[in-house]
C-alpha cells in the first residue's frame, strides 16, 4: 500500500485536471457566461467541500462552523481591496492565516465535547460571528463592503468583461485543494486522521496525539476554506455577513460533502457536480414561480436523498462495486 | 432596581415560552437522538396557521391554539413515519441533514406563498393589554403564554413520569432493543414523540401570535435558541429545560437592556460556550 505511490486515481485525477484546464480552449463551452459561472461555481464549492472534508471526513468531527472561516477570508480579500486599496493577495494570504489561527482557538475548548455538544457549539460560533461583524463598524458593519472599479487581471483578481480569469482562479484553487487532500491522504497525517476517527482512545494507545492532529486537521482546512472565502468575494465583488457568515453556508459545506461522499477523495467534486448546477439552474429558469422555489426544489431533494441513499453517491459506487466483486467472485468463498 | 426587576420579568416571561418550545425538541433529542433542524420551522407553521384562522376566521389565539396543537402533532407523526422513520439508524448525519431539507422547504413555501413581510393579529383578545405590579408592567399576552407554557410543560413531565405511555417513552429512550423485547412498538413510541414534539411547538406557536409577528424567518433563531437550552439543560431532561430556558430568557433580556439590544443572542451564545466548557454534558447532564 505504502510503496505504491503512483495509483490509479492519481492518473484518472491527471486526465481530469487536464480536460478542465483545456476546457475555456474549446470554443462555445465558456462562450455562454452562465455556463461559465455554473462551472466556475462548481469548482468552488468542490474546493470548499473538500476543505470541510479533511476535518469532518477523515478526521470524523463535523463541524457547522465553516462558513466562519469561509467568512474570515472573504473579509480578508474584501478589507485589503476596500479598506487598504491594496490587491487582494496580502488579504487573502492574511485571511487565511488568521482563519486557521482563529480555527485553532475556537476548536481546541470544543473538541472536549463529544457528538451534539460540538455541532452546536459551532452552530453558536456561528451564530456569534454573524452577530458581531452585523455591528464591527471596522468590517463594515450590516452593509458589508462593496468593491470599486478595478482594472482587470491577476494583480487584482477580477475580471470583468469575461469569466474565463475567474474560471483558471476557481481552477487553481480546486487543484491546490484537492491537492493537498491527496497529500494528506497518502501520508502519515491521513492515517492518523483516520485512526482518530475510528478510534480516538485506540488511536491514542498507538501514540497518536488525537488533539495535535484534530486541531492540525482543523488549522488546515480553515486555511482551505479561508481561500475559498477570498475567492468568492473577488468574484462577487462584495461582502456581507449574511452572504457569507451564516448557517446555510455552513451547511452548503456539509451537505456537497456528505451528498458526495463522507471522507471519500471524490465526494465533494460529485456533490457539487450535483447539488451546484441543480441550484444555479433552477434559481435561473424557476423565478417565474415566485421566490424560494429554488430552495423548496433543493430542500425537497435533500429529504429525498437521505431517505433514499444517506450514504451519498459515493454510496451508491461502493455498493455497485461490492456487489459486482461478490459476482465475480466463487459462491463458495466466504467473506 | 424597578427597572431591574422589570427586566428580570421580562426575561423570565420570554424564558417560560422558550422552555415549551425546547421541550418538544428536547423530548425528541432524549428519547431518539436525532437533531430535529425543522423544529424552529414547525414553530413558524403553527404561527402561520394561528395567524391565518385568527385573519380568515376570527379565532382568537386564546382558542386557536388547540388547533395548531393538533395540527402539528400530525405534521410531527407525518414527519416520522415519511421522513426520519426511513433515515434513522447508526449516524446522526441523515436525520439531521433531512431535517434541515425539510426547514429549507418549509421555510421558501412560507416565503413564496405569504410573501417574506411580517404579520401580526390586529385586535387580539390579549393584545396590548398589561397588569401593574407596583411600577412593574407586564403584558397580558407574555404573562398568559409563560405561564401557559409552563402548565403544558408540567403536564408533559407528568405523561413522561407518572404514566404507563410515558415509562414506555423513558424505556424506549434507555434502550430501544430491550423495550422492543419487552413487548413496546418503539416504532409507535417514536411516532408518539415526534408528534408531542410538534404538538409542543405548536402549542407554543399558537399562543405566540397574540403579541409576535410572524414571517418565515421567525423559526430559525427560536429553533437555534431551543437548540442551546436542551444541550444545557441536558438531553431529554424536561425540568434541565425549564431551568436552562429560564436562565437564558433572563441572559438575553439582561444583555439585551444593560449591554445593548444587537448582544443580546450573543450573550445567550458566549454562556452557552462557556457552560460546555465547563461542564461538557451541560449544566443538568450527567
Amino acid at each position: 500500500m505504502k510503496t505504491t505511490r503512483f495509483q490509479q486515481r492519481d492518473l484518472v485525477w491527471g486526465i481530469l485536471v487536464l480536460l478542465l484546464a483545456v476546457l475555456p480552449l474549446i470554443p462555445g463551452v465558456i462562450g455562454n457566461s452562465f455556463r461559465a459561472h455554473v462551472l466556475i461555481m462548481v469548482l468552488l464549492y468542490a474546493s470548499m467541500a473538500q476543505s470541510w472534508n479533511i476535518v469532518s471526513g477523515y478526521a470524523g468531527q463535523t463541524s457547522f462552523g465553516h462558513s466562519v472561516f469561509f467568512g474570515i477570508g472573504a473579509y480578508g480579500a474584501g478589507m485589503a481591496v476596500v479598506t487598504y486599496g491594496l490587491t487582494p493577495w496580502p488579504g487573502f494570504l492574511v485571511g487565511a492565516l488568521l482563519a486557521a489561527v482563529v480555527a485553532v482557538l475556537i476548536s481546541w475548548p470544543c473538541f472536549r465535547l463529544s457528538g451534539h455538544y460540538f455541532a452546536i457549539a459551532t452552530f453558536a460560533i456561528v451564530e456569534i460571528f454573524n452577530r458581531l461583524f452585523m455591528v464591527w463598524d471596522w468590517v463594515g458593519g450590516a452593509l458589508g463592503l462593496d468593491y470599486p472599479i478595478l482594472t482587470d487581471g491577476w494583480k487584482n483578481f477580477v475580471w470583468s468583461q469575461t469569466k474565463v480569469g475567474f474560471y483558471y482562479g476557481a481552477l487553481a484553487l480546486f487543484i491546490l485543494i484537492f491537492g493537498i487532500v491527496r497529500w494528506i491522504e497518502t501520508h502519515r497525517l491521513g492515517y492518523y486522521l483516520r485512526a482518530v476517527r475510528e478510534g480516538q482512545e485506540t488511536a491514542e494507545s498507538l501514540g497518536v496525539n488525537s488533539t495535535a492532529v484534530k486541531l492540525a486537521a482543523m488549522a488546515f482546512s480553515a486555511f482551505l476554506a479561508a481561500l475559498c472565502g477570498g475567492f468568492f468575494v473577488q468574484y462577487n465583488y462584495r461582502v456581507d455577513p449574511p452572504m457569507v457568515m451564516s448557517l446555510e453556508m455552513s451547511m452548503k459545506f456539509v451537505l456537497i460533502t456528505i451528498l458526495g461522499g463522507l471522507g471519500n477523495f471524490w465526494g465533494p467534486l460529485l456533490g457539487a457536480m450535483i447539488l451546484i448546477p441543480l441550484q444555479e439552474y433552477t434559481r435561473a429558469y424557476l423565478t417565474v414561480l415566485g421566490s424560494g422555489v429554488d430552495l423548496i426544489i433543493f430542500g425537497l431533494i435533500i429529504v429525498l436523498m437521505m431517505i433514499k441513499q444517506p450514504g451519498g453517491i459515493m454510496g451508491i459506487v461502493t455498493d455497485f462495486g461490492a456487489r459486482r466483486r461478490r459476482a465475480g467472485a466463487r459462491p463458495d468463498t466466504g467473506v | 432596581m424597578d427597572i431591574f426587576a422589570q427586566v428580570m420579568i421580562d426575561g423570565l416571561l420570554t424564558g417560560m415560552l422558550y422552555a415549551l418550545v425546547a421541550a418538544g425538541l428536547s423530548l425528541i433529542w432524549g428519547v431518539m437522538d436525532v437533531i430535529h433542524f425543522a423544529h424552529g420551522e414547525f414553530l413558524m407553521v403553527a404561527m402561520y396557521l394561528s395567524f391565518w384562522l385568527g385573519f380568515v376566521g376570527g379565532i382568537d389565539p386564546v382558542i386557536s391554539w388547540m388547533a395548531s396543537g393538533v395540527f402539528l402533532f400530525i405534521l410531527g407523526a407525518l414527519t416520522y413515519r415519511l421522513v426520519i422513520s426511513h433515515c434513522i439508524g447508526k449516524s446522526a448525519m441523515p436525520p439531521l441533514l433531512a431535517t434541515f431539507g425539510l426547514s429549507l422547504f418549509l421555510k421558501n413555501f412560507c416565503m413564496n406563498r405569504f410573501s417574506p413581510n411580517f404579520r401580526i393579529l390586529q385586535d387580539t383578545l390579549l393584545g396590548g393589554k398589561t397588569i401593574m405590579l407596583g411600577s412593574i408592567t407586564i403584558g397580558l399576552p407574555q404573562l398568559v403564554t409563560g405561564v401557559f407554557s409552563v402548565t403544558m410543560l408540567f403536564a408533559l413531565y407528568y405523561l413522561i413520569k407518572k404514566t404507563r405511555l410515558g415509562w414506555a417513552i423513558q424505556a424506549t429512550a434507555m434502550d430501544r432493543e430491550a423495550a422492543e423485547l419487552m413487548g413496546i412498538h418503539t416504532d409507535r413510541i417514536y411516532l408518539l414523540v415526534f408528534g408531542l414534539g410538534g404538538a409542543c411547538v405548536g402549542i407554543a406557536g399558537g399562543l405566540m401570535t397574540s403579541y409576535l409577528a410572524v414571517h418565515p424567518e421567525v423559526g430559525g433563531l427560536f429553533g437555534l435558541i431551543a437548540f442551546l437550552i436542551v444541550a444545557l439543560g441536558g438531553f431529554g431532561s424536561v425540568p434541565g429545560a425549564l431551568a436552562a430556558a429560564l436562565i437564558i430568557g433572563m441572559v438575553e433580556a439582561l444583555a439585551g437592556f444593560y449591554i445593548a439590544p444587537v448582544f443580546k443572542y450573543v450573550a445567550v451564545f458566549m454562556l452557552y460556550l462557556v457552560v460546555v466548557m465547563v461542564r461538557p454534558k451541560g449544566l443538568f447532564g450527567w
